[in-house]
């Protein structure tokens, strides 16, 4: 026996969605709302996360920063020799040594300055850095060149400034071999950085000097500072796995360098960058799951919106049921046919939803000016949603299809 | 071809019981043109809905081709019904939204046919009834008369042994009631067995056996 097919079963369930376009379009828009805010909440989500991971990065991948810290525990008494007094150039020194898969270590010290050349004048921070600096901080130079660890040990006045800095200074013209005064010391300009441009919380990256770190400590920032101190060493791992073995290799060498003993807190402390991207992205990635889940909401919405229809489908067109299964229709027959005609409503509901979900998406993207991202599962999430939400919430109508009594049902008028 | 023993069937409602059908026994053969005639209420309808294996009896056997329908599971009442079985309605019963093709294919979609098949067999068939020209018409856009003629074509569709017509000329005017009437005439000369229900005792008297109802009872039963 070889019975009705699949494909039949299909046509009459489009069949019937056709043949009332405005009440089908009607019924499908609970799910096409929900499928749109689904897809726009996660694309919306991930385009946040990637413009947070774009900007992080933009700040020197793979970067680890030690910078000193009072020790909240010391109880007034120093614990070891040296605890408490910063970092040094013999602490940079034993990183660049000791620490494996530390690929760049750069010592900085950094200040406020009042820089003028030429009759102009600029505020701007300068840095007094090792010429690792620019690996350790994925920096440039557009034009000129870095200073090398040779201008470094001749405690050459030598400066490489920022875009902004030149432009400042100079506007257009070539600043290469000029000199500037920085806070009164004269200093020769021997490069420009590239540009960075702005990070996204509105910083100007490319408003800054950087000059050998010898030279900044004795001549702009002076007496105020000790000879072999340094503010902030900048360390590059060689890798992204590579850093937090890096970060601990460089907690456990400074607490010994440091003499600091069990049980005291640190007098340094290490950040990188990785971290900070993983706990941001996770707040994203949480209110992305929550704005995504709202709208699942309205998807559900829409699912009752089409069990109510079906349910008056299956009300308003009784007779043909009972007249189907008179002409040998079996029960399963009609049960398929109210499903199927249910998925359809609603997958063609996802279909649209999802076309007006990325147009939106990508409308709002490109206003926001972040990337436009979707993860590639989105798509047949949504699609395969869309069937179940017809699945689930016409199966009910179906069933009461198929249990209809045949004598009745073609009695109704 | 069938056989009928004691068959009754009663309905429940509430605190009563209605016998529509009080033990009736009755043989069919192939090939016979029967009319059922009797008063509103006598359990004419009932009965076509047993033969048909629209419903199942509340006691009794039938048997059809040897075989116990009262037994059949859901799914073969359904294919029973699909290729055993022909049914006119009085109220025509056609699918607003499909052609008259469309309509008389539709037995047969159920039936499995492949689609070339079922539309040579269908434009077969509605030529058969005079309406060959009328094929992609609506049954909006078609006669009272016109669409039990469509009816018919589709009860026709996969060869049934036995075609039910339960007032069949009630929707029309007797004009075009006769036609319908020489129709099954026509079909029962070819062989299908017919059982027919109807009021008009004209009607009746055109059938070779004439059995009469009266409370769920067969009272008459008598042959020409
Ligand atoms: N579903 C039902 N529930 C309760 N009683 C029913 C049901 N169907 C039929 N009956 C009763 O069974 C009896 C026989 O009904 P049936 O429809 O067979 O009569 P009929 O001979 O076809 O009448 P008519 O000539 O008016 O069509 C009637 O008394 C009717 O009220
Ligand atoms: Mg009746």
């Amino acid at each position: 026996m070889s019975g009705v097919s699949p494909a039949e079963i299909i046509r009459f369930a489009t069949g019937a969605i056709i043949a009332h376009p405005l009440r089908s379009g009607l019924t499908s828009l609970g799910v096409v709302i929900g499928v749109a805010s689904v897809v726009m909440m996660t694309s919306i989500g991930m385009g946040a996360q990637r413009q947070v991971t774009d900007t992080i990065s933009g700040l020197g991948s793979n970067l680890i920063i030690v910078s000193p810290k009072q020790p909240r525990n010391s109880g007034g008494v120093m614990g070891g020799a040296g605890a408490g007094e910063g970092l040094t150039d013999g602490d940079a020194e034993a990183i660049r040594r000791q620490v494996d898969g530390a690929v760049a270590v750069a010592p900085s010290v950094g200040g406020m300055a009042q820089v003028t050349a030429d009759g102009a004048n600029w505020s701007t921070t300068i840095y007094g850095v090792s010429p690792e600096y620019l690996e350790a901080r994925d920096l440039t130079v557009a034009s000129g060149r870095m200073f090398d660890d040779r201008d470094a040990r001749q405690g050459r006045k030598v400066a490489v400034l920022g875009p902004t800095v030149v432009t400042q200074l100079w506007g257009e013209a070539d600043p290469i071999g000029k000199r500037i005064r920085i806070r009164g010391a004269p200093f020769e300009v021997i490069g420009v950085l590239g540009s960075k441009g702005q990070s996204s919380f509105g910083r100007d990256q490319d408003d800054l000097i950087l000059s050998p770190l010898e030279s900044v400590r004795s001549r702009v920032i002076g007496r105020r500072i000790k000879a072999d101190s340094v503010q902030t060493i900048f360390v590059k791992a060689e890798s992204e796995e590579a850093v937090s073995a890096v970060q601990e290799n460089i907690d456990t060498l400074l607490r010994t360098e440091h003499r600091i003993p069990q049980g005291e807190d640190d007098d340094f402390e290490t950040q990188n960058l990785a971290s900070i991207l993983d706990a941001s992205k996770a707040a994203i990635g949480a209110f992305t799951v929550l704005l995504a889940a709202i709208a699942g909401i309205s998807l559900v919405v829409g699912g009752v919106g089409i069990m109510n229809i079906m349910l008056v489908a299956v009300t308003e067109r009784t007779r043909e049921i009972g007249l189907r299964m008179a002409l040998g229709a079996r029960r399963r027959d009609v049960l398929t046919q109210f499903a199927l005609e249910s998925v359809a409503l609603s997958l063609v509901g996802g279909l649209i939803g999802l076309a007006i979900g990325l147009l939106g998406a990508a409308g709002i993207s490109a206003v926001a000016n972040w990337p436009f991202a979707l993860p590639a599962w989105a798509i047949p999430v949504a699609l395969g949603f869309s069937s179940l939400v017809g699945l689930v919430f016409g199966a009910y109508p179906a069933w009461r299809a198929a249990r209809l009594d045949p004598i009745e049902a073609l009695r109704r008028e | 071809m069938i056989q009928i023993e004691d068959l009754t069937k009663t309905y429940v409602m509430g605190e009563e019981t209605v016998t529509a059908l009080d033990s009736v026994s009755l043989t069919i053969a192939r090939g016979e043109s029967i009319a059922i005639i009797g008063p509103s209420g006598s359990g004419k309808s009932t009965l076509m809905n047993l033969l048909g294996g629209l419903d199942r009896p509340s006691g009794g056997r039938y048997r059809f081709e040897g075989e116990e329908v009262a037994r059949f599971s859901d799914d073969q009442l359904a294919d029973f019904r699909n290729r055993r079985i022909g049914f006119v309605f009085q109220s025509f019963q056609l699918l607003p939204r499909l052609s008259a093709l469309q309509n008389v294919e539709l037995p047969m979609i159920y039936g499995g046919q492949p689609p070339r098949v079922r539309r040579e067999r269908a434009a077969e068939l509605l030529e058969r009834v005079g309406l060959g020209s009328r094929m992609g018409h609506r049954p909006n856009q078609l006669s009272g008369g016109q669409q039990q003629r469509v009816a018919i074509a589709r009860s026709l569709a996969n060869r049934p042994d036995l075609l039910l017509a339960d007032e069949p000329t009630g929707a029309l005017d007797s004009a075009t009631g006769v036609e319908v009437l020489s129709l099954f005439q026509k079909l029962n000369t070819e062989g299908l067995t017919i059982v027919l229900v109807t009021h008009d005792r004209g009607v009746a008297n055109a059938a070779r056996r004439r059995i009469a109802f009266r409370d769920g009872r067969v009272t008459e039963d008598e042959r020409s």
